[in-house]
């Protein structure tokens, strides 16, 4: 295993939501993203944001490691939740919120904080 | 790189979902790379979202994988 994909994993593992996205939060590259990371804020996820445009190994590893071959890419406690639409579609149907309270706990929005990390 | 027509998305959604009651592929910005497609099928039935556009993208794989397709929306309904 390489260095860039225990850094991925870490994040996946390590974060409460993990978005992996093109660009960052305050400089969002793609509408997708963007659509993504509304969804999640609309939720009130503290979302850990990852910019995949440094290197295109990123993309290459993590679509290797999730088997999803889009960016973006939303994992909640390691788990795969899905791109743009599925998170928007179930922002939208309450499921996400559901699904935050579920494997955050209760409170999950009093931990609310976005940041932004570098694996590369 | 030359961008793909609606009809040979269509094809291989086709091939997926043979017994498709609705399947639209748009081409949302006209260049042949960014892409909406809707997909009706009893495929579907019972799975989760996210195993649902797994679906969709195991039938577009080969356009995803070599970049053909830069943006790929999905909305999917499952049939009984």
């Amino acid at each position: 295993m390489n260095e860039l994909n225990a850094k991925i994993k870490q994040v996946i593992e390590g974060e409460d939501v993990a978005l992996f996205m093109k660009g960052t939060p305050q400089m969002v590259m793609c509408g997708n993203s963007l659509r993504a990371l509304e969804a999640l804020r609309s939720a009130g996820a503290p979302v850990t944001a990852v910019d995949i445009l440094p290197d295109p190994a990123i993309r290459q590893e993590l679509s290797a490691l999730s088997g999803w071959p889009t960016i973006p890419q939303v994992f909640v406690r390691g788990e795969l939740v899905g791109g743009a639409d599925i998170v928007e579609e179930l922002a939208e149907s309450g499921e996400l919120e559901q699904t935050l309270a579920e494997k955050l706990g209760p409170d999950y929005r009093d931990s609310r904080d976005e940041k932004t990390v570098a694996v590369v | 790189m030359a961008g793909m027509p609606t009809e040979t998305l269509r094809a291989l959604l086709v091939d997926a979902f043979p017994d498709a009651t609705e399947l639209a592929v748009e081409d949302r910005t006209g260049t042949g790379d960014h892409f909406q497609v809707t997909v009706a099928s009893s495929r579907f039935q019972g799975l989760s979202l996210l195993d649902q556009h797994r679906l969709v993208n195991e039938a577009l794989a080969a356009p995803l994988a070599d970049g053909t397709i830069h943006e790929l929306r999905i909305k999917t309904k499952g049939t009984a």
